[in-house]
């Protein structure tokens, strides 16, 4: 479906995007993840057509973005990162002007804009300007003028920044039910949680390459070993308390609650619940987790350092 | 290469991008000072008080009515949307970006020949005869191409202030509009000044206005004004082009 090989960009002499290769197969949700500045944007924009790629190949669906821009174009849809609808225009007529632009024909684009208008709950505002809309109905909008097309690939980056956490439900749920739908999706995003939970598989980049390309419960096994044990006490207890705990590789605090980084949670357990007794503390919460896919993405990241 | 089809495909989505620049950017601020009040003004001030014959003036109103006008729409788009970040989803969409730019002159195209109406119908309304109009009609149309393709050189500056672009869009067409013959005729100027008109485009939109109303001479042949109007649109289309494709990855 997406096929990127030795794909460069460099800029002003550094490399923003270092020879990087991957495969994304129809129907899967591809998630990209890494910190600021590793180069994200840059690879959407070049698979997106946006900016040309210094060297290397693009193929969307057997059209390379280079030789075949507009057929490749065509069959995708885009969200970019930071993009608005035309605030001057209407909800209805971003989304015909969409329309205009990718060739759908004027009954398909009614019909279109209605259904989609609708699904995302924005029907009674489509002919108020986009100036009047929330953030998070401006986000669905695009959205929505990312869809106006029927694309087969979906390019989301970073679609849920910024939003309140009903709006960023809704536009998981919409990008589950797309992939159920059989679209790809190309998913950017710098939420864990979010690349998680829609994601069959994940690629980390960091400073301009590919760490690693897993599916999310591989990439956690990679660095297994690192559990951690989280307790909540009834009285807030400092960190320094348990530096003399055996088999803790390191404490931090997390809210209300202290996270003990160990590879061996038995042990630490029974010397927390050893601490509470003998200093008459009550344990409210006490639960032992597996590493996230935020440990696997600091880790990797680090790493490269 | 592109085929027929792809083509007309192609010319669409540029008059769905018109479409959009037109409901969007006619009553922008910058348009409506830079487009119709500043020429204007201009011309008042040429006018008043001096004695000159109507059908003189009309030409040289109408030349600066589509200079002006043709070249206020099309610099304000880029910037603006840079500001606004529209860019990338344009950017996105299966369209060139001569395709995109395409769209611009077009809204600006219309614009300036709206516009032109209102002199053409003043000076009617005042006596003068079009002796021409087919001629002037092509030689609008044609300036006002080439003027809108001349206001995208100005917007490739990769900025987001549109003050920045009508500054420098201000400093071409100024004194442009001294040199072009809209208020002395090209024949009286000095020899380097007829030198130095016939490098500006209006000098030929400005000749054709001259010799499409009744008992004005123009300075070049007819078919010199229609060439070198379409030589303009031409070099500005195609400068246009190349500016916008290296400036656009800087407005992302």
């Amino acid at each position: 479906m997406i096929e990127v090989r030795e794909l460069t960009k460099y800029y002003d002499g550094l490399a923003a995007v270092d020879h990087i290769s991957f495969e994304v197969e129809e129907g899967e949700v591809f998630g990209f993840l890494g910190p600021n500045g590793a180069g994200k944007t840059t690879t959407v924009r070049m698979l997106t057509g946006v900016i040309k790629p210094g060297s290397g190949s693009v193929s969307i669906m057997g059209f390379d973005i280079r030789r075949d821009p507009i057929k490749a174009k065509q069959i995708a849809g885009v969200v970019p990162d930071l993009s608005n609808a035309y605030s001057e225009l209407s909800a209805w007529g971003n989304l015909q002007f969409m329309a205009e632009l990718y060739g759908v024909p004027g009954t398909d684009a009614r019909k279109r804009a209605e259904e989609l208008l609708t699904k995302f709950d924005l029907y009674d505002r489509k002919d108020h300007k986009v100036k009047t809309f929330s953030k998070g109905m401006k986000q669905k909008l695009v959205i929505a003028m990312s869809l106006m097309n029927d694309p087969e690939i979906l390019f989301l980056d970073e679609p849920t920044s910024g939003l309140d956490v009903q709006s960023a439900r809704l536009i998981k749920e919409m990008v589950r039910e797309l992939n159920n739908d059989g679209k790809t999706v190309f998913l950017t995003t710098h939420y864990m949680e979010e690349a998680n939970d829609l994601c069959n598989r994940i690629a980390i980049i960091n400073h301009g390459t590919i760490v690693a390309i897993d599916a999310p419960e591989k990439l956690k096994m990679r660095i297994g070993g690192l559990q951690r044990v989280e307790v909540s006490f009834d009285t807030p207890v400092d960190v320094s308390c348990f530096h003399s705990i055996s088999g803790v590789i390191s404490v931090r605090r997390s809210g209300d609650k202290l996270r003990f980084y160990t590879n061996e949670p038995g042990r630490v357990i029974y010397q927390l619940v050893d601490y509470s007794r003998s200093n008459n503390l009550e344990i409210v919460m006490l639960t032992t987790l597996t590493p996230t896919l935020e440990d696997v993405f600091v880790k990797l990241t680090r790493e490269q350092k | 290469m592109m085929g027929v089809d792809e083509m007309m495909d192609q010319l669409k989505r540029a008059c769905a991008i018109a479409k959009k620049d037109i409901r969007i950017y006619y009553l922008n601020g910058p348009v409506v000072i830079f487009g119709i009040l500043v020429p204007g003004f201009l011309f008042l001030a040429f006018v008043i008080g001096r004695d000159l014959p109507i059908n003189f003036l009309v030409a040289g109103l109408l030349g600066m009515t589509v200079f002006f006008t043709s070249t206020s729409v099309s610099p304000v788009i880029a910037p603006t949307e840079t500001q606004t970040r529209n860019l990338e989803r344009l950017a996105a969409a299966p369209i060139s970006i001569t395709t995109a730019l395409f769209g611009d002159v077009l809204a600006s195209v219309f614009f300036g020949i709206a516009i032109s109406l209102v002199p053409v119908l003043l000076g009617v309304t005042f006596g003068v005869t079009i002796t021409h109009p087919f001629i002037l009609a092509l030689g609008i149309v044609l300036a006002a191409f080439c003027f809108s393709a001349m206001g995208l050189i100005f917007s490739s500056i990769p900025t987001g202030a549109t003050s920045t672009v009508m500054m420098l869009s201000t400093m071409v067409r100024f004194p442009l509009v001294f040199i072009s013959g809209v208020f002395i005729p090209v024949g009286d100027l000095p020899s380097w000044g007829q030198a130095l008109a016939s490098l500006s485009p209006l000098t030929y939109l400005t000749d054709l206005c001259r010799y499409s109303f009744q008992d004005i001479n123009n300075h070049y042949p007819v078919s010199v004004d229609i060439a070198a109007l379409a030589i303009f649109l031409m070099m500005f289309m195609a400068a246009a082009t190349k500016l916008h494709e290296r400036s656009l990855p800087k407005r992302l």
